[in-house]
């Protein structure tokens, strides 16, 4: 017989939660593997044409192929656009907000522009892109910027605008001037917002990116893709779309883990002992009454 | 001892689309130095326009307010501020929030950061200066909010139902807590309440405002002193409560 441990019911619930973790894993490979599985299938025993859908082992060829070729290149080209252009609609971006929130009079003039702005299907701007930055690197990254910038503009500005009032009236009081709130109050409080629309952006930025390369481009995934359609390599285009794929999630990787650094970081900070009084409240503090209590310890 | 801030006839009009709304209509009081003034009224009155005309982020339309010897006419940055809740900033430590009112008017030396370091250690928060808010209970949060308000040396102190938020028996203890830190340091304060009990046990004088537009009716003096949880079990702290219920009463 084996010795089985007996387990806390905490101990228990930690089983469970981990189980369920590695459940929900082995379902998301089992899936892509299902899926890769399928499609092979199906092609090669002539279900559908790869012709029309290609298959996983040609795209793993036409990859390799392309990687002796000038892929590098191509992601390089795409990569770049859409990281400028995600920076420049960031900062730009909150520099715009930030300015909005310093001026009422000019947020509320601003206001029907940046709704119509948001509603406008920045692609029907493509055209006008090329005739006034020629039709390169520059139209396409513009592009990129056109869709992101609106959306950053609005919502940084919502989260600045939605500082406690009571800690504005706070700093106020003591005789803080308007860069003073921004500073002390309302920039730490947007915070979270900041972190929301850096999310939305990547993939935005992405959009932007390769619908730039899909109006003018000589280079990049977003060209390779119209290119492969164009003279129907499917497995031009499904190679170039897996890749883009990997880049996007990779790139929203980094920017969810820079988010988690920032709130695990912030968790440890409250982490610290946290102080509990049973029923009386703290009239005469003495250190003995407390009950300290530590969350240190796991992660 | 002389007038540390004075209110000579303010008067004060919002204006909204909708139209003018009078709050105050020729306010008139004075604090002397070390003065603990209560500030009561039916609700909506306009006891919070007083202390945001005494801290200047309003202008009265009408009216004089002078602060040790200077008029009031733009924030100064020489009142402390205690809002109903203590608006700890979460993500700046106890310290770093206690600090706050030096670092805004530029006075953050050394001196002045001892100075509020000794305060959090003279009222028992000295071990949890590098906390975070979060981490403290309520009571603790408001006191280091009034720490706050003291480190930079206020001239007087504005407490807007700084103890509404809490439970009561809580804020019985807060309160005591909060009075005793101000008369120990003799300090100036205005506190505005709806709890009439709270009013005569913390003040020294219980200001009665009429309804809106707000005029002082009358102004009682305390016959005894002692903190809240002293005055309340006295009967003649109790009368005056009543008396001053009977006055708000009669509008």
């Amino acid at each position: 017989m084996k010795n089985k441990k007996i387990l806390s019911p905490h101990e228990k619930y930690l089983l469970g939660v981990k189980k369920t973790k590695i459940a929900v894993r082995l379902w998301q490979a089992g899936l892509l593997i299902g899926f890769l599985g399928l499609w092979e299938l199906t092609t090669r025993i002539g279900w559908v044409d790869p012709f029309f859908t290609s298959s996983p082992i040609r795209i793993a060829v036409t990859f390799a192929e392309l990687m002796a070729d000038d892929f590098i290149y191509h992601i390089g080209v795409t990569l770049l656009e859409c990281i400028i252009g995600f920076t420049i609609s960031m900062s730009v971006g909150c520099l715009i907000a930030v300015l909005l929130w310093m001026s009422g009079f000019a947020r509320r003039v601003a206001e029907p522009y940046l709704v119509v702005l948001n509603a406008l299907p920045k692609i029907a701007l493509g055209p006008l892109l090329i005739i006034w930055v020629g039709s390169g690197a520059k139209a396409i990254v513009l592009m990129a910027v056109l869709i992101c910038i609106v959306v950053t503009i609005i919502s940084v500005l919502e989260g600045l605008c939605s500082t406690a009032p009571d800690k504005l009236l706070l700093l106020r009081s003591m005789g803080a001037g308007r860069l003073q709130l921004l500073r002390y109050a309302v920039l730490p409080s947007a915070v979270p917002t900041f972190l929301s629309v850096l999310k939305i952006n990547v993939g935005l930025a992405w959009v932007g990116t390769i619908m730039g390369e899909y109006l003018v481009s000589g280079a990049g995934l977003g060209y390779l893709i119209v290119y492969g359609g164009q003279v129907f390599k499917t497995d031009l285009v499904m190679t170039a779309t897996v890749t883009l794929c990997a880049l996007a999630g990779a790139m929203y990787g980094a920017v969810a883990l820079a988010e988690k650094l920032y709130t695990r970081r912030k968790k440890k900070r409250r982490a610290k002992p946290k102080i509990h009084k049973p029923h009386d409240p703290d009239n005469g503090i003495k250190k003995s009454d407390y009950l300290i209590e530590t969350d240190n310890g796991k992660n | 001892m002389s007038d540390i801030l004075t209110l000579d006839g303010v008067a004060l009009s919002y204006h909204t689309t909708d139209g003018e709304t009078e709050a105050l209509a020729g306010v008139t009081f004075s604090a002397k130095r070390g003065e603990f003034l209560s500030i009561v009224g039916p609700s909506g009155c306009g006891k919070t326009t007083v202390l945001s005309v005494v801290a200047g982020l309003l202008k009265p339309t009408a009216g004089k307010v002078t602060l040790d010897g200077c008029e009031v006419t733009a924030p100064h940055g020489d009142v402390g501020y205690m809002l109903q809740k203590d608006t700890l900033f979460e993500w700046l430590t106890i310290s770093a929030n206690v600090e706050l009112g030096l670092r805004v008017q530029k006075k953050l030396t050394e001196e002045n950061r001892a100075y509020a370091r000794a305060l959090l250690e003279k009222y028992g928060l000295g071990e949890f200066a590098e906390h975070y808010p979060s981490q403290l209970s309520g009571g603790m949060r408001q006191r280091a909010a009034l720490i706050r308000t003291l480190a930079f040396r206020p001239k007087l102190l504005l407490l807007d139902e700084p103890f509404s938020a809490l439970d009561f028996q809580t804020r019985l203890d807060v309160a005591d807590d909060v009075g005793n830190i101000i008369r120990q340091e003799g300090l100036t304060a205005l506190l505005v309440t709806h709890d009439v009990p709270e009013a005569v046990g913390m003040g020294d004088r219980v200001i009665v405002l009429s309804p809106r537009p707000a005029v002082v009716k009358k102004i009682f003096t305390v016959p005894v002193n002692g903190t809240l949880s002293q005055k309340r079990v006295m009967p003649v702290a109790n009368e005056l409560s009543e008396a001053v219920w009977k006055e708000l009463r009669t509008g």
